[in-house]
């Protein structure tokens, strides 16, 4: 039996001094940040007005709620859900495909290859952040305010705050294009007009397309709760029964949201990759 | 040197241009039906969301003039003529702001515990079994897939009005969503040095530690910064179903039409996103490098 040989720690430790001996800032820095985590974590818990008693009785009241949410039952008021399903899902097709419209000729500007000026670009980045800052629910509060009560109210809600998500992701979009097109336009004469139709939205559509789908997609989420406040579709069927605290409604509007998120998913997805890629190009 | 341009023959010609017209007529064909199923969709969609334009173009005057009255103080001047009456509340915003702010870290920390937990049971390579994979997904997809202000609205009920209704809401939508992101990192992580501790004949827990974690723990820190800046706008609306935060004193000045109110409290909030996207983004940046947002 061989034996293995004995390390020479003391050479190692000469030859490496920057594994054995590392300073103490870069020793101490990670614990220093996982105290001062927790330090915030545990300030917030009691600023919060966390107490083990208040969790304790809520869990036992919340397993007493999901005993009562079993099994789901829609009562008589099916044709009701489906109804504010479909009109969710009109919002959340509606106000994408608005806001996509809009957000398009605003991107543009928002692009470094079209508009180089930082003057110009500057101003309606900053104006696009402060709309998307601000959340969905907030948008639907102050379309109720103008249109009133109401599916429209959510329409509009939703084409906002997306307005300025997409414009974000748009001129993202454009600007990670192929300037080669551009310049083959422009050689062959063509004006600004003709550069953007020809050379840009060619390369950019099918991104777009991609990013919209993907939108309706999770706006089918944010749909479901802007009824919350008032703004229509299912939301406000679930506020509502929460609030008369009829469990089993409750879970059956739960799962209703859920299984129509999975098949939007499902269908975007596929049309997501007809329109993008794995397809032969025609 | 010139060079002519070869002419084909014309019965040549003829049938490379049937084809091409035939080709582009397909093509224009199938997006002319897309586009039409498109269009129907939508005006199925704008009935279905009672759209009426009369109502719109009635009332978007409405919509100027709402951003003219909550730019305006009830003395008549505008706003940004006197900072002080406008921002009059300051002080308890900001209270409720640092409120919202704490919501969101206690609830994005907890959360992103308890997908630190959950991640390596729905990771494809390094779950135990598939049965467990199952579970944890589907658990994970269920607290991603509803949306955290239901939760909210539920745990209300069931915890009582205030803060801490929001934190938890917030910490399972959380756990859904950085759950899945964590368990992709770990799908993408070398499993070479897994195979070196287990060949040592190491735990299954030794294998995650030693193994995955240093691989990974960059991307989680990463997913996790950002996840905190969602968070803090999920948090700011927390407030309208009663748990806690900035929220409930913004819907109680929309509701109650105290105008001027309104447009303090959303500009505090926007500056308060504004400079967590900032700072997350440099603290991101400075830890891990750049890295592609999602």
């Amino acid at each position: 039996m061989s034996q293995l040989p004995k390390p020479d720690t003391a050479e190692l430790r000469g030859k490496y001094a920057g594994v054995f001996e590392r300073p103490a800032s870069a020793r101490l820095a990670l614990p220093a940040v996982i105290v001062a985590a927790l330090a915030i974590f545990a300030y917030g818990l009691v600023d919060l007005d966390f107490s083990p008693s208040k969790l304790i009785t809520g869990m036992s009241q919340l397993g007493w709620i999901t005993m009562m949410m079993i099994p789901p039952n829609p009562g008589s008021s099916f044709p009701l859900y489906m109804q504010a399903l479909g009109e969710t899902l009109s919002i959340a097709l509606l106000g994408t495909t608005l806001a996509a419209l809009f957000a398009l000729p605003v991107s543009l500007l928002a692009a470094r290859n079209i508009i180089p000026s930082n003057l110009i670009r500057f101003p309606v980045r900053r104006f696009l952040d402060s709309i998307r800052g601000v959340d969905t629910l907030i948008w639907a509060l102050v379309w109720i305010n103008v249109v009133g009560l109401g599916p429209f109210a959510g329409v509009l809600a939703i084409m906002v705050s997306d307005f300025g998500a997409f414009g974000k992701l748009f001129s993202e979009a454009i600007e990670a294009a192929d300037r080669k097109q551009v310049e083959g336009i422009r050689a062959s004469g063509g004006n600004a007009l003709h550069e953007i139709r020809f050379g840009l939205l060619q390369q950019v559509l099918p991104v777009i397309a991609g990013q919209v789908l993907y939108f309706i997609e999770s706006n089918t989420r944010s749909a479901t709760i802007i009824g919350i406040v008032g703004a229509g579709g299912i939301g406000l069927q679930l506020a509502e029964q929460i609030r008369v605290l009829e469990w089993q409604k409750v879970s059956f509007l739960i799962l209703m949201i859920l299984i129509a998120v999975a098949a939007i998913d499902f269908i975007s997805s596929k049309l997501r990759f007809a329109i993008i890629g794995q397809r032969a190009v025609v | 040197m010139a060079t002519a341009i070869s002419i084909l023959p014309a019965q040549q010609l003829a049938t490379l241009n049937d084809a091409y017209r035939k080709a582009v007529a397909r093509k224009r064909l199938k997006v002319t039906v897309a586009a039409a199923v498109f269009c129907a969709a939508l005006f199925i969609a704008a009935l279905g969301a009672d759209v009426n334009l009369h109502t719109f173009f009635t009332y978007f005057g409405n919509f100027v003039s709402y951003f003219d009255r909550i730019l305006t103080l009830d003395s008549g001047a505008r706003v940004w003529t006197d900072p002080v009456e406008w921002f009059w509340g300051l002080k308890k915003w900001l209270r409720l702001l640092g409120e919202t702010l704490l919501i969101s870290y206690v609830g994005t920390l907890t959360g992103a515990v308890f997908a630190f937990a959950l991640n390596f049971f729905a990771a494809q390579n390094t779950s135990p079994g598939p049965w467990v994979r199952f579970t944890v997904r589907r658990l994970l997809e269920f607290a991603r897939t509803v949306p955290g202000i239901v939760f909210a609205l539920i745990f209300v009920i069931a915890f009582g009005l205030g803060p801490m209704a929001g934190v938890l809401a917030i910490a399972i939508h959380t756990t859904g969503a950085l759950g899945k992101l964590f368990a992709e990192i770990v799908e993408n992580a070398d499993m070479k040095p897994v195979e070196g501790i287990r060949s040592t004949g190491a735990s299954w827990l030794s294998c995650m530690r030693f193994g995955i974690l240093p691989q990974v723990s960059a991307g989680y820190a990463s997913y996790a910064l950002l996840r905190f800046e969602i968070n803090v706008r999920e948090a700011s609306v927390m407030g309208f179903v009663g748990a806690g935060g900035i929220g409930q004193e913004l819907v109680v000045a929309i509701r109650k039409f105290y105008y001027s109110d309104v447009s303090a409290i959303l500009v505090t909030i926007i500056v308060t996103v504004f400079i967590i996207d900032i700072s997350t983004g440099w603290l991101r940046g400075r830890l891990f490098g750049k890295e592609t947002r999602r």
